[in-house]
């Protein structure tokens, strides 16, 4: 063994199941083994939310509370048509206002697939826009009045082009292409080969194929098929995306409702040329994000922009219309699946075609969802992006695993019906995991499973039903997260990191993991975080937040305590490492001396010490790594459980209660958790029910760009929610913590597609299954008098 | 329900004296949080922004613009409204109450004490506008059941999924207000 290594007993299983200790060889700076949480006296406690009092008062400053001396405001001039060629803009007029400071027409703009140079073909002289809502310029002014003025002089002279919103339309060799040549294929996680695209259709990607799906389905003894579709859903965040730019001569700071300021930092930086040191990102509060604020978009580099040529601070957020056509969404997805599977269940082959629409970008992907949750040998997935004339997808929470979980959860349920099995029994047998194993036990127990009947032998016109479905999402880590953890003189502790608080917690479970470590409450710890100025912190987006910037928060913690008890010792009496910190005191193991934390802060020669500690690789390796971002060896998981009532009169879904068990390693803050897996299942609601982009196929445009046309769930449509979480213990990190936010939404829909299905015995195999849709069904309208 | 309260108009004496003002600023005098402001806005500036823009109240958060979410929801004479559907000039002499004046500066209201309690709060965009009806509740509902505070917030969105905990944090206020 290397000599930095040292060998430590780790727990691993799960709390109340079955715990063992397990060894590992791990660096001699990592703190050392933590106990379960039973053992422990900070973490795995409900804290408070340290920065619940700003926000229940008002004084939290989100982006849009930002305001500077001198401060200009901006607006951004769109595309009215969805595919048109710009022949000239003219700003002059608009130079021309009032209170005008500056203009910037964009020319390259981000947020859509790139092109590929081609060889030999010339390129267009005048940009093209591609999109309803498609930036064109942006102007600051004075007032946001003046802005909205004198954008509305720009005379813009277009040239409209053929066009092709609907998904089946452009998937059609003689349909208006969106990219005249084939653009650089993307992944979510990594580097992939290129694609080949024909016509709108880039794709297919079959790269997580494995084994002979062909020869699997030949083998089948029965072949269950489905076909599924998802619509399109936008992220609907209470904040709008908004930034302050403040360019002066020593660099560039900007102050952005986002949920990666370090990424941000890099993406200014390269944009403008800058170095990293002269490029500032800042956030307090951010009002949602759910993956659309991961990136610095179009109207960040106009904000910037503006901010240059005028000299000023430009202050730029868009409203409600632009964040529902321009701020990114969930695609769309078609999935044609077929199962083979033996008459005991045990499948032989999986073959699921998908394609989807995420508008002018790439990313209509079903996960990796049917790949990994259930045993097959034989996986066949083809699938591919359809462009079509509407505004880009994005990230949107646990992106692809949610319209992936929604058709394959309800292939796995009908599968359970045709070998006669009860679903869970049916997953018992197909499902290796033994935390799903233990979550399906204590589910269906504590939401009485056994209650359930026959599919639609519910009687009278109310029906009831019940259903479940599971869920899976890869354990991210972003490798690149630094902390900082400060002990100064007077016996204060500071934490900081450009890691940003999204609304999920992580600025409490810093301090709590600090106070652990120190022997404090989470109250004395200073949680500084939000501003590139500190340690890069990992981005809060991919259930990564708590895996990645936990450990190092402890290592440093401890590091600087290390460095606390040497200064210390000698006055104990003793070495450092006889000495130990809890209950507000550093003192000797036997406890027979002690000093409080404060008088052993004031022996420091200096004002403080200080400790920088990095995410170290799992202590059991990863299982894959893609540069800064690496994935565990062991996956995220849940299991929901859903009661709906069907009223077959009206068509209206009721969803009475949800019963949801999820792991996320070690639980940091059971209530924070609690909060985190609500909006999972609520938001699994709304998209299950309720919500839908719906785009005009004659204009390109909108036709619910708001929040009272666009639907989504409120108070009246929350069912009772009862969340249970297993303590898994992994041995992997010094703290074993992973996030919760993308698991908690992946099984919602399916859940309830499966409850509505054992309620009125026809499977709904579309989303949203609002009222007409289930009245569609059930053969109470005409097919195709009403939206399908 | 939520009270909307724009047809709720201001009688003839309170309204400024000429049938027509603006397009410039005119001014305007309002009465926020006990103290009496007397500002210059133009004539279609809503009360939300008149809050926001010129007296630096921006607990009071703007998210639709057009009464669907209720983030903007401040008291007029104690009544909830959603302050981006009043016109600042249509106050009048009605008292208005932001989050920022619902209690002194240094106590919580019982209501935002469980709000943090019962961690009826995740991004905290939505939360003062749902304390501003919830407390509005309670005032006139002392002892709401659960289906009475689903009511009253039902026109309020909240994108990260409180509302299970908004509910709980109520109904134990509610229990604290009593003991």
């Amino acid at each position: 063994m290397p000599e930095d290594l040292r060998t430590r007993s780790y727990p691993v299983g799960i709390a109340g199941v079955a715990l063992e200790q397990l060894e590992r060889n791990v660096a001699d700076d990592e703190a050392p083994p933590l106990p379960p949480n039973a053992r422990l006296s900070v973490i795995g406690q409900s804290t408070a939310r340290l920065n619940g009092p700003a926000k229940v008062t008002g004084r939290a400053t989100f982006t849009v509370d930002v305001k500077l001396p001198g401060m200009l405001h901006a607006r951004m001039l769109r595309s009215v048509y969805p595919h048109a060629r710009i022949l000239s803009i003219d700003t002059g007029a608009a130079e021309r206002q009032p209170g005008v400071r500056a203009i910037h027409v964009i020319e390259h703009p981000l947020g859509r697939a790139q092109e590929l140079p081609g060889p030999g073909e010339p390129g267009d002289a005048h940009r093209r826009v591609r999109y309803v809502g498609d930036p064109i310029a942006a102007l600051a002014a004075v007032t946001p009045k003046a802005a909205q003025a004198a954008l509305e002089r720009i005379v813009v002279d277009y040239q409209p082009l053929p066009f092709v919103i609907d998904l089946e339309d452009a998937r059609r060799s003689d349909a208006p292409r969106v990219f005249d040549r084939p653009v650089r294929t993307e992944f979510f996680l990594g580097p992939a080969p290129q694609l080949p695209q024909h016509g709108n259709v880039h794709g297919p990607d079959t790269s997580a194929s494995r084994g002979d799906a062909a020869a699997g389905l030949r083998a089948a003894e029965l072949i269950v098929t489905g076909e599924f579709r998802t619509q399109v859903q936008t992220h609907c965040c209470l904040e709008p995306h908004a930034l302050v730019a403040d360019w002066r001569p020593e660099g560039l700071t900007v102050y952005i409702s986002t949920q990666f300021t370090a990424g941000i930092r890099e993406e200014l930086a390269e944009a403008f040329g800058l170095p990293l040191n002269r490029v500032r990102v800042v956030v307090d509060a951010v009002g949602g994000g759910f993956g659309s604020k991961s990136r610095i978009g179009n109207y960040v580099l106009a904000a910037v922009e503006l901010s240059r040529k005028a000299g000023a601070p430009v202050r730029l957020a868009l409203d409600r219309h632009e964040e529902q056509i321009d701020s990114g969404n969930r695609p769309s997805t078609v999935q044609r699946i077929r199962l083979g599977a033996r008459r005991d269940g045990t499948l032989t082959a999986v073959a699921i075609e998908a394609y989807g629409t995420a508008g002018v970008a790439l990313g209509a992907s079903v996960g990796n969802f049917a790949q990994s949750i259930y045993e097959c040998a034989a996986f066949a997935l083809e699938q591919s992006d359809v462009f079509t004339h509407a505004g880009p997808g994005c990230a949107m929470r646990a992106p692809g695993n949610v319209p992936g979980a929604f058709a394959y959860e309800q292939v796995i349920d009908e599968l359970a019906e045709r070998v006669g099995l009860d679903p869970l029994t049916l997953r018992e047998r197909i499902d290796a995991s033994p935390l799903r194993r233990e979550q399906r036990r204590i589910g269906a127990e504590r939401f009485g499973w056994s209650r359930r009947q026959p599919p639609g032998s519910s009687p009278g016109t109310l029906k009831r039903g019940l259903g479940m479905a599971q869920s899976h999402w890869p354990a991210l880590i972003q490798i690149n997260s630094s902390c900082e953890v400060r002990i100064l003189r007077d016996g204060s502790v500071e934490v900081r990191s450009s890691v940003q608080d999204i609304g999920t917690g992580i600025t409490t479970v810093l301090a709590q993991v600090v106070a652990e470590e120190l022997g404090l409450s989470p109250q004395d710890i200073a949680v500084h975080i939000g501003d590139t100025d500190f340690p890069a912190g990992p981005p809060s987006y991919g259930s990564r937040t708590t895996a990645s910037i936990t450990p190092p928060a402890r290592n440093a913690a401890y590091r600087a305590l290390r460095l606390l008890m040497e200064v210390v010792a000698p006055s104990l009496g003793t070495t450092a490492e006889r000495l130990i910190a809890r209950g507000g005191r550093i003192g000797t193991l036997d406890a027979s001396r002690s000093i409080t934390f404060r008088e052993a802060a004031a022996q420091l020669r200096n004002d403080q010490i200080s400790a920088v500690a990095s995410r170290s690789d799992d202590y059991g390796g990863f299982g894959r790594r893609m540069g800064d971002a690496a994935v565990g060896r062991m996956g995220l998981g849940g299991v929901q459980f859903a009661e709906v009532t069907v009223d077959t009169e009206t068509g209206r879904v009721h969803v009475e209660r949800v019963v949801a068990v999820h792991d996320c390693g070690r639980p940091m803050n059971p209530r924070q958790i609690e909060s985190q897996v609500h909006g999972g299942i609520l938001q699994g609601i709304s998209y299950a029910l309720f919500e839908e982009r719906i785009l005009d196929r004659h204009t390109g445009h909108m036709l619910n760009p708001n929040l009272e046309q666009y639907k989504i769930l409120g108070a009246r449509e929350t069912p009772a929610i009862e969340v249970h979480v297993l303590e898994n213990y992994q041995g992997n990190s010094a703290t074993d913590a992973y996030g919760i936010a993308e698991p908690s939404i992946i099984a919602t829909a399916p859940a309830l597609a499966n409850a509505l299905y054992n309620a009125i015995g026809v499977r709904l195999r579309a989303l949203p299954m609002t009222p007409a849709a289930v009245l569609t069904a059930l053969g109470r309208v005409p097919c195709g008098s009403v939206p399908p | 329900m939520l009270e909307k309260t724009p047809s709720d108009r201001p009688d003839a004496a309170q309204r400024p004296e000429a049938d027509t003002v603006g397009p410039h600023a005119v001014p305007l005098t309002l009465r926020v949080n006990g103290m009496t402001h007397t500002l210059s806005i133009t004539p279609e500036t809503t009360l939300a922004q008149a809050l926001r823009e010129q007296l630096d109240l921006t607990g009071t958060k703007i998210a639709c613009d057009r009464g669907a979410c209720s983030a903007c929801t401040v008291w007029l004479d104690g009544a909830p409204v959603c302050s981006c559907m009043v016109l600042a000039l249509e106050v009048g002499a009605r008292e208005v109450t932001t989050i920022e004046g619902l209690t002194d500066r240094e106590a919580l209201h019982p209501v935002q004490a469980a709000f943090i309690e019962h961690d009826a709060i995740q991004c905290g965009f939505c939360t003062p506008g749902l304390i501003m009806s919830c407390v509005a509740l309670l005032k006139r509902t002392p002892h709401p059941s659960e289906h009475e505070i689903r009511a009253a917030i039902s026109g309020h969105l909240c994108r990260c999924g409180t509302y299970p905990h908004v509910l709980s944090a109520v109904l134990a206020a509610a229990r604290t207000e009593e003991a």
